[in-house]
């Protein structure tokens, strides 16, 4: 152990004083200089304008081209609803349940059946088939599309940096903001959606496909050379078969992406599909209707998920193709099955029209009346909880210790007694980090404090803009410094800053609900293998829904407004953090644990203090992916009734204001990436230096 | 093919290479000026915060036909980058390498293509199996890759997995077979084209000690058969000195001692190459053309012994009290003799060796 004075040079005092003093300076301004305080409106530049312009004549010059892509879709898609919906539904089901049984054995197949007769029981059998129809016409053009980018990311080095950024933005460019420039291109109706969710769709498959290509074992490409194949050669024979397991895993995720945005596109209607059935049973309040075709999606993204993973699982060594039933009687099987149906239907159309009409056997005004009261017996501790985090979380971070703390709600109101307290508590932290050697981790608490103190939307922007930069750099260097800097810079011309800071703190609200809970789950789950096998199945589910699912139970239980909200992002959010605890804790070696055992740690305390050290880098990870989940989620939590920059997208589909969307849209990319980036870079650092 | 019944050394060469260097750490252009001037000083200079490193470093010598030469140094000496530049599977920085007296190092892709399709055959450490392939696609992959008609390429893939001792076992795929087994399916993949030079890199090393003897014994056996050019790597000193004709052993990029193994074991170059060899079983290595003396004449018949017969079996002789042995070559005229004295003498040089 370092001796604590030796830490206390003037260097480490200067880096553990400038930021702190910074802040300080700047409340301090704030309050004088009103330029300050808040970022003067007369230095907005009119972006959103400006985009509109530019729509202005890019749409016209754009419109022959995708006016016929859009008859020509429109023809295909309407062609494959009709035939879908025209096809009697035990054909179809037992056609799917075929395939799955070639997938996934017998208990893919009953899942299947089961699924089916869920979805024509609960009288959703038409609007599945839209659905089912447009994620077939999306899934395969987004698939090809990704490959070939990720073909070309593979071939041109030099382009997969610029194509790696590229891909953040098209998955986290809200599609909300670019469904109204598609549907000034497309044309009102399900083509524009479709776009949108090819958009979505296309980088899982081009990344899986190029990190396939990039990490084959060198020793295989260097067969390839030596049995003198040409690069085609190679690629086809060697490269391809190589990564097919990666590639397989691309087809799995980016057919689920399109799921999940055909449902979300839903918003913009035109079509009866599943989406619009639980976004306007949400419309109407008729959570019955939602709920049951909330439950359809999700029965149907399970289907989809286990049948795509199942289809592409890479050949295992043993007993190849001996226990997996082959293709050809399936498909033979299958078509038996569809034509059977089509006779079926020719033959008797009004004995099977009435079969697949129903309007299913549910009593939704029952259904209904049975989970209002449900709900309303539970209102007390549903409101307890609610005002808890609302009370203790929210407000602490919108208007700062300083205007949260109340007599009613915490017992007592910031004195300047208390104030000074709280200022002492903080610099004994702050030299608590000195004495250990880490100045900037004595800077860190004190800003944090400042910002605590103030809150985030009161929080002088030069401030916020210089401690930003400041992380940035601390966590991955210069460029990503600039990086930020430039971001955030584009955020207060845009003069989008307020939305931005807002959705920052429900983010934050959300990611810390989620690694008290995931965090919790993830112990348990790591400590226990039965409660891990009862999670995992729960977590499968979870991460395979759509994430307008989400909204559901978050509406049912808390009514419209910020509360439910949060509640569906941090539903959404809180598996990556459930899965990446457990993961990280059991990945610490045992030899480590048992060394803890052995000095007489108690399964507490060797969990606190040598797992949950050990594993930081991938605990960070997995922070990173709980924060790009929330983000991901907070423009489609917006449409309950969060006032952030997913309102502001949303406000602008309300008003046709393609350009307001498109800059709100960029904002969010930008608050996502740098977030990412910055996380990611303190998991680097941190997994370097251990 | 002529030079065949001739000793290894005075054969024709096959592949040589000069002043061959692969420099890491610096662009090529650097690289290859540092290679050309040979400028050591260089090396030193840390450039982009990192020394530049010479994984190879001016390594010349020659092989010659149906030669198995070796490559023997620690693990990080530059074998398996040596290895690769003579191929070409590594750019190398500077230097040359002559494959029968054409500049490899001048021939373009297609060149490269068609020599690593016709001459060249190459095993690799961790098998290098394509998982998505039986062994017998497996096997016929090279000749796929020229583009043999199935029933040609599949016959032949037949015969190379018999020959490796695999009948049987063709339709199954790598992950069903052991270490061993996969490793016999690369080596018969490397023969399926019939190359002329035979390049492995460390091939047995991932084996476990009594599948590698094994493995080594099968390769003998297939070498005796057919008689290619071999350059093969490995760090294990008695694997090098079981099978090699001659040996190069490597140091931080550099060749610091070429020889056939007695050479090297009677004369180490230096003290780390004797520190080398305590674990190398010398009566195994040395051969009595090795060290013996010419045969006095008028001598009664000595008990007879051939050139090529390892000192393991004519010590047991001197020790039951011959005074010496009579050395024959392979006609049967009388050559040389060795008396005990010659052997104790040896090891008496070996002792007095600084450790
Ligand atoms: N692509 C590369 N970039 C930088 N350095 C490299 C690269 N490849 C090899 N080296 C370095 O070159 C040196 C020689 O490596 P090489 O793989 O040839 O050693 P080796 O003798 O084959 O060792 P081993 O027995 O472990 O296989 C090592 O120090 C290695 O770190
Ligand atoms: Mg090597």
């Amino acid at each position: 152990m370092k001796p604590a004075s030796l830490s206390f040079s003037a260097s480490a005092i200067l880096g553990m004083v400038a930021m702190p003093a910074l802040m300080l300076a700047c409340l301090a301004a704030a309050r004088a200089v009103p330029a300050i305080a808040a970022f003067p409106a007369g230095w907005v530049i009119p972006v959103p304008a400006a985009i509109n312009t530019v729509l202005g004549w890019l749409v016209p010059a754009l419109q022959p081209v995708t006016g016929l892509a859009s008859k020509v879709f429109g023809t295909l898609l309407d062609a494959l609803i009709v035939t879908l919906q025209f096809l009697p539904w035990p054909a179809v089901v037992l056609a799917v349940a075929l395939v799955g049984f070639k997938a996934g054995g017998a208990r893919l197949a009953a899942l299947v059946l089961a699924a089916g007769a869920y979805i024509v029981l609960a009288g959703f059998w038409r609007q599945s088939m839209v659905t089912l129809s447009l994620v077939l016409l999306s899934v395969p053009l987004s698939a090809l599309l990704g490959f070939l980018l990720g073909l070309g990311a593979f071939f041109l080095p030099r382009l997969r940096r610029g194509l790696e950024l590229v891909f953040d933005f098209m998955q986290t460019f809200p599609a909300f903001a670019y469904l109204l420039p598609l549907l000034l291109l497309f044309g009102f109706g399900p083509i524009a959606g479709l776009v949108a969710t090819a958009i979505y769709a296309i980088p899982p498959m081009a990344r899986c496909t190029l990190s396939g290509l990039v990490e084959v074992p060198r020793e295989r490409i260097e067969v390839a050379e030596m049995s003198g194949c040409s690069t085609w050669q190679r690629l086809v024979w060697v490269e391809l078969p190589s990564a097919r397991p990666m590639l397989a895993l691309g087809l799995n995720q980016t057919t689920m992406a399109a799921l999940s945005m055909v449902i979300t596109a839903s918003i913009v209607g035109g079509v009866d599909d599943i989406g619009w059935a639980v976004l306007s049973g949400l419309r109407q309040a008729d959570l019955g209707k939602s709920l049951l075709a909330g439950l359809v999606i999700v029965l149907v993204s399970v289907v989809i998920d286990r049948i795509t993973a199942g289809l592409f699982r890479p050949r295992s060594a043993v007993g190849s193709g001996k226990n997996r039933p082959r293709w050809q009687p399936i498909l033979l099987a299958a078509a038996a099955v569809i034509s059977l149906g089509l006779a079926a239907r020719l033959a008797a159309p009004d004995l099977l029209q009435g079969w697949n009409e129903t309007r299913g056997i549910v009593d939704l005004g029952m259904l209904n009346k049975a989970l209002l009261g449900f709900v309303a017996r539970y209102s007390d501790l549903l409101d307890a909880i609610k005002n808890a985090v609302l009370f203790y979380l929210v407000l602490p971070l919108r208007v700062g210790l300083a205007g949260a703390v109340l007599p009613m709600t915490w017992g007592f109101s910031m004195t300047p007694a208390v104030t000074a307290v709280y200022a002492a508590l903080a610099l004994l932290l702050a030299l608590r980090q000195m004495a250990k050697g880490r100045p900037s981790g004595a800077a860190a608490i004190l800003c944090l404090a400042a910002l605590l103190h103030t809150g985030f939307v009161a929080f002088p922007w030069p401030a916020a803009l210089a401690l930003a930069v400041w992380a940035a750099w601390r966590a991955a260097g210069p460029r990503l410094a600039l990086f930020t800097g430039l971001s955030l810079a584009f955020v207060l011309i845009t003069g989008l800053w307020i939305p931005f800071v807002k959705s920052l703190y429900l983010v934050i609200v959300a990611v810390a609900l989620c690694a008290l809970l995931g965090g919790f789950f993830g112990v348990l789950a790591a400590r226990s293998d039965r409660f891990s096998a009862l999670l995992r199945p729960i977590n499968d589910a979870l991460q395979t829904m759509p994430q307008f699912v989400f909204l559901i139970p978050a509406l049912m239980f808390f009514k419209v407004g910020e509360f439910a909200g949060l509640i569906a992002i941090a539903l959404y959010a809180v598996v990556p953090a459930i899965r990446y605890t457990e993961t990280g804790l059991r990945n610490v070696p045992p030899s480590l644990l048992e060394t803890a055992r052995q000095l007489g740690c108690t399964p507490v305390q060797s969990t606190l203090l040598v797992q949950v050290p050990t594993a930081r880098p991938a605990l960070l990870l997995g922070l990173n992916q709980v924060v790009m989940a929330a983000i991901t989620m907070l423009p489609i939590a917006a449409t309950v009734g969060t006032s952030e920059l997913g309102q502001q997208i949303y406000i602008a589909l309300g008003k046709a204001d393609a350009g307001l969307g498109i800059t709100a849209g960029l904002v969010f990319c930008l608050l996502a990436i740098n977030l990412d980036r910055i996380l990611r870079g303190v998991a680097g650092r941190l997994h370097s230096a251990q | 093919m002529t030079s065949l019944s001739l000793p290894p050394g005075e054969r024709r060469i096959k592949l040589a290479c000069r002043d061959l260097w692969k420099i890491y750490g610096v662009p090529p252009r650097e690289a290859a000026q540092i290679a050309r001037t040979g400028d050591r000083a260089a090396l030193q200079r840390e450039r982009y915060g990192r020394k530049p490193l010479a994984a190879v470093a001016g390594a010349s010598f020659d092989i010659h036909e149906a030669e198995i030469f070796v490559l023997m140094g620690l693990s990080g000496s530059g074998k398996s980058t040596l290895l690769r530049c003579l191929t070409r599977l590594i750019e190398p920085s500077g230097g040359s390498v002559t494959l029968d007296g054409e500049n490899l190092l001048a021939a373009d892709r297609r060149r490269m293509t068609e020599l690593r399709r016709k001459a060249m055959g190459m095993v690799f450490q961790n098998f290098g199996l394509l998982p998505h392939l039986t062994v017998l696609d497996n096997v016929a992959f090279p000749l796929r890759v020229q583009g043999i008609d199935r029933p040609t390429r599949e016959a032949r893939a037949r015969d190379m997995t018999g020959l490796v001792g695999l009948r049987g076992r063709e339709d199954q795929f790598p992950a069903q077979l052991s270490g061993g087994q996969q490793q016999r399916v690369g080596i018969a993949r490397s023969l399926a084209a019939e190359p002329e030079i035979w390049f492995l890199d460390e091939p047995f090393s991932a084996l476990d000690p009594l599948i590698r003897r094994q493995m080594q014994d099968e390769f003998i056996r297939l070498q005796k058969m057919l008689r290619k050019t071999i350059v093969f790597v490995t760090h294990d000193v008695q694997e090098a000195f079981r099978l090699a004709d001659r040996i190069a052993i490597m140091r931080d990029g550099a060749v610091v001692q070429i020889g056939t193994p007695a050479e090297i074991a009677l004369v180490p170059a230096n003290d780390y190459i004797a520190e080398f060899l305590r674990d190398v079983p010398l009566l195994r290595v040395i051969r009595a053309a090795d060290v013996m003396r010419p045969a006095t004449d008028g001598k009664p018949a000595l008990p007879q012994f051939s050139t090529e017969d390892v000192l393991e079996d004519i010590l047991p002789v001197l020790l039951g009290g011959a005074a010496a042995v009579g050395i024959c070559d392979a006609a049967g005229t009388l050559v040389g003799e060795i008396a005990a004295a010659d052997i104790s003498g040896l090891f008496g040089t070996q002792r007095a060796m600084p450790a």
